[in-house]
């Protein structure tokens, strides 16, 4: 099967600032994406876990979108003036998919 | 009473020594009404922390502390806790149909907005004295403690319903009132120093219409216009289970707690736990000077005390994420959850309850 080469970008984020990214995203033309709940982690900040969060300032989700590899620059520009001063990580990997007229 | 006696005995012989001209019978009843009075905080304190409700926290908390794997679905401690501002919401809104409307809700809405703005300044200070802390955090602190805890509002609505003592129904607005005016003060304390915070048109849509303010005016509402014919419609699901409902919540918060306390003692001295305790106590000092200058009844003045001692844990810290990213979630998650959450919900509450009897004659 003929497959095509692309870039799949995961930002995790804490909640708070979830839609401030997917709009400046959308704003970069990045209309793709998947958010994803995520369960609990430790990192600088400390610990932190899903369950029983009443504070909606301390959970995190995890943003992924795939993209063409020549648009990479432009989805992680738009990302990191959001992410910039915030607690998260993103990262970058090479991958392949089926149909790329759809990223 | 020997020890009261005793007590007593001690008393007079020092006052005699220091005043010897003194008339006893002027000095004897308020060394027994101190005693009174303290014998009767203690004991409120007592059956208070007896209470279903602390006991389900108290649960909550140590098993969270002894790492016991006793965890809440995430989906029903959202679902708990919507019902819980849904039904608080809507009792104080048939309470306010059934007594009508008078100039003090106006007054005390003002109230409300004017205590939530300005006990962050005092905070600020306090904290900046007791623990030296940066400015940046000690303002993103501040910030919690000028707003609201609804949770801590919910159990002193429940202590009074306990002791069968009424309050003004609109309470629940003034609550609502006081979530966001803090966040600008803290933000101002941080703009006055070196950085700056962060403030744009969807934060501010995001704390004024946040799920929890919208459902609990909403439900204010609704119970303001059905009135009392809407209450019987629904009672046997908003009035009956409310307590039981609470007591689970109230475990889900002390395993929050406890876990806050867990990873967040690191990030504490002793100047900042001292603040935890002492901010709320000056809060409620606060909130009973506005009750006695706005008429509260008792009940009125133990809510309006409750709402300035509590510090929030939801609305404020995510406005904080997306305002201060700089400030450490750690110290201002963990005073207000860790610290003066249980002490409001433990010796708070019962301390209050006293202090507004006896200031207020209820």
């Amino acid at each position: 099967m003929q497959t095509h080469d692309a870039k799949r970008v995961e930002i995790t984020i804490e909640r708070a600032m979830q839609s401030r990214l997917t709009n400046a995203l959308q704003e970069a033309g990045v209309t793709g994406y998947t958010i994803l709940p995520v369960y609990g982690g430790s990192g600088r900040s400390g610990e932190w876990e899903r369950s029983g969060d009443v504070t909606r300032g301390s959970g995190m989700v995890q943003v992924v979108c795939m993209i063409r590899p020549e648009r990479l620059d432009e989805l992680l520009d738009a990302a990191f003036a959001v992410v910039e001063n915030h607690i998260g990580v993103v990262s970058v990997v090479d991958c392949q998919v089926l149909r790329a007229e759809r990223f | 009473m020997a020890l009261l006696k005793g007590a007593d005995e001690k008393s007079r012989k020092t006052l005699r020594f220091r005043f010897p001209s003194a008339p006893l019978f002027q000095i004897t009843p308020n060394i027994y009404g101190r005693c009174a009075k303290m014998s009767e905080i203690l004991a409120l304190a007592a059956d208070n922390l007896m209470s279903p409700i602390v006991l389900s926290f108290a649960l909550g908390l140590a098993a969270s502390l002894a790492r016991s794997d006793l965890t809440f679905p995430e989906a029903a401690a959202k679902a708990i806790s919507l019902y819980l501002l849904f039904a608080i919401g809507f009792k104080g809104g048939v309470s306010v149909a059934d007594h009508g409307v008078d100039v003090t809700l106006g007054l005390s809405l003002l109230a409300g907005v004017v205590l939530s703005a300005t006990l962050p300044f005092v905070a600020f200070m306090l904290l900046r004295l007791l623990s030296g802390m940066d400015r940046l955090n000690a303002a993103a602190v501040a910030g919690h403690y000028g707003s609201i805890s609804i949770v801590t509002f919910v159990a002193a609505t429940s202590v009074l319903e306990g002791r069968g003592i009424s309050s003004e129904g609109y309470m629940v607005a003034v609550a609502a009132a006081m979530e966001a005016p803090a966040i600008l003060s803290a933000l101002w304390l941080v703009t006055r120093g070196e950085k700056g915070g962060r403030m744009d048109s969807q934060l501010w849509r995001e704390i004024l219409l946040n799920g929890s303010i919208v459902l609990l005016v909403g439900a204010f509402f609704i119970g303001w216009i059905t009135g009392k014919e809407g209450l019987e419609e629904i009672d046997s699901f908003i009035v009956a289970p409310f307590k039981g409902v609470l007591c689970l919540f109230l475990l889900d918060m002390g395993l929050v707690a406890g876990r806050g306390m867990r990873r967040g003692r690191k990030a504490l001295g002793p100047g900042s736990l001292a603040f935890g305790i002492f901010m709320p106590i000056i809060g409620s000092i606060f909130g009973l000077v506005a009750a006695l200058a706005l008429g509260l009844s008792t009940g009125g003045a133990l809510l309006l005390m409750t709402l300035s001692a509590s510090a929030s844990y939801i609305a404020v810290p995510a406005a904080m994420r997306v305002a201060l990213p700089e400030a450490n979630p750690s110290i201002y998650l963990t005073l207000s959850l860790g610290v003066t959450f249980p002490f409001n919900l433990t010796i708070g509450i019962p301390l209050y309850l006293t202090v507004a009897q006896a200031m207020t004659g209820g």
